[in-house]
């Protein structure tokens, strides 16, 4: 199958086990790219990718844009706050306008769960969810299992544990599918105050005690404790918070096995996880960075070259 | 369908032997070029004459490697898309006598990709062109091959197969005819 199922990307959900295979050969090939002397390839020439941010990021912003640039497609940067959205403009009506520039590709991260189905359906472009609400995240859960796999060599088996603010979290809920349909063995842990009540019907283990979930896995991933989506307090305070569910070096060397530490950043240093534990060589953080452009490269590389 | 010898097993090994000479007569003793086969079916072409020039120097590294031109083609968008190979150069190209070589030279769409995707790697001396098969007569692109296995006259409806003893259990190239 040398093709994606969807002209869109809107979540890990409704994604095949071949469309992911596909996405990782592809990016694959892009990592071998990203490391030669002329980073550039020219396939996306005649297209024009428009990153709609309606909420910040720097990260994902920066590795997608990379990424488009690489494959030397023309970019056009939307920022939420210094557009018209200000002024009432509607999303649809934001979009229409944009797309009447004859833009083929919309990469849009929005506040609301849902935002990048709506889009679909009423706008004339592919599109790539780079985050919408608290739903999902699907580059970000693919780039992680494609670290993994590359770190671990089959996902098949392996026991991942996610840790944190699962309840607000796109990045958790996009591994979940990612890694399940990938054949892992998943487990989320977290206080109670921050996860979802429904959570085990996603058929995932659910752990609150820290040391417990670290010595089941083989893999680790961090999240960052979303303060800007906390409208109540989830906890007493952040040094509880980092007592009972940050990882140290202390933590890390006691456990029983060697485990890879993640995280999708940004990081909270000394809250999640300390520093000491995020440079170390246990953590595969900054190769998460690395082969993020090479996944969204193949991402933007498949959704161009479906014809109609 | 109908498929015609058009070189059998014995003449093949003939072939890859002259080709090398015609190489080295232009290359000696090759210290100063390498070999660089055309994914996905120009390796295997690239793979055995290495391994043939090997055998006629043995002290000396050959260097041969792979180069995938996926991302260079000029169909993208036009066409299904095209799942690339890998590419593997373990050596650089700067200022080296590059022969880039393919099983099958048609339109010579490929060979213009490859030599895109090759300028990516540094800047070489001098590219060559080997063509295993040489389809006379279909060129779309002013390309010409530099050393020619088999020249051979087709229509655009026939298709040349090449195989290989690795592969597909004997070495032969085949004319596949559309009846």
């Amino acid at each position: 199958m040398s093709s994606l199922s969807s002209k869109h990307l809107l979540g890990i959900k409704n994604l095949s086990t071949e469309d992911i295979e596909l996405i990782f050969s592809t990016a694959d090939n892009f990592k071998e790219v990203l490391n030669r002397p002329m980073k550039k390839v020219p396939s996306l020439r005649d297209v024009t990718v428009a990153n709609l941010f309606f909420e910040n990021s720097t990260r994902t912003r920066l590795s997608f844009e990379l990424a488009e640039r690489r494959l030397s497609a023309d970019v056009v940067n939307f920022a939420a706050s210094s557009s018209s959205v200000s002024k009432g403009e509607t999303l649809i009506d934001t979009v229409n306008n944009i797309l009447a520039m004859k833009v083929d590709i919309v990469v849009m991260r929005h506040p609301n769960a849902g935002a990048a189905l709506f889009l679909s359906r009423h706008v004339n472009a592919s599109i790539v969810n780079a985050g919408d609400g608290a739903h999902e995240h699907p580059t970000q859960a693919l780039l992680d299992a494609f670290s993994i796999r590359k770190k671990h060599g089959d996902i098949k088996g392996k026991k991942i544990v996610i840790v944190g603010d699962i309840l607000h979290s796109r990045v958790a809920l996009s591994n979940i599918y990612c890694l399940k349909k990938l054949g892992a063995e998943v487990m989320v842990c977290g206080p109670t105050t921050l996860m979802p009540k429904y959570i085990s019907t996603l058929d995932v283990k659910v752990e609150h005690d820290l040391r417990k979930a670290l010595e089941w896995c083989d893999v680790a991933n961090m999240l960052r404790i979303q303060l800007e989506r906390q409208d109540i307090k989830y906890f007493p305070s952040l040094r509880e918070y980092m007592m009972l569910y940050g990882l140290d070096k202390k933590l890390l060397d006691s456990l029983s096995k060697k485990i890879t530490v993640m995280h999708p950043g940004p990081i909270n240093r000394g809250v999640e996880i300390t520093s000491e534990v995020a440079d170390s060589d246990q953590s595969i953080i900054l190769q998460q960075v690395e082969n993020g452009v090479a996944i969204r490269m193949a991402v933007l590389y498949l959704l161009a070259g479906k014809v109609n | 369908m109908q498929r015609r010898t058009l070189l059998d097993a014995n003449q093949f090994s003939i072939t890859i032997s002259r080709l090398c000479h015609q190489l080295i007569e232009n290359h000696n003793d090759f210290s100063e070029s390498v070999i660089i086969g055309l994914q996905p079916r120009g390796v295997f072409v690239a793979r055995r004459i290495q391994q043939e020039l090997q055998q006629l120097f043995p002290g000396k590294k050959i260097m041969c490697g792979d180069l995938d031109v996926t991302f260079h083609r000029d169909d993208f968008r036009r066409r299904e898309i095209i799942i690339p190979s890998a590419t593997a150069l373990n050596f650089a190209i700067e200022n080296k006598n590059v022969i880039l070589v393919d099983d099958v030279l048609f339109t010579g769409r490929t060979i213009r990709a490859g030599m895109d995707a090759l300028l990516d790697y540094g800047r070489p001396k001098k590219v060559e062109l080997l063509a295993f098969v040489d389809r006379r007569y279909s060129r779309h692109l002013p390309i010409a091959p530099d050393y020619i296995g088999l020249s051979v006259d087709t229509i655009t409806s026939e298709k040349v197969i090449v195989h290989w003893k690795e592969t597909d259990g004997k070495d032969e190239i085949m004319l596949e005819v559309r009846s």
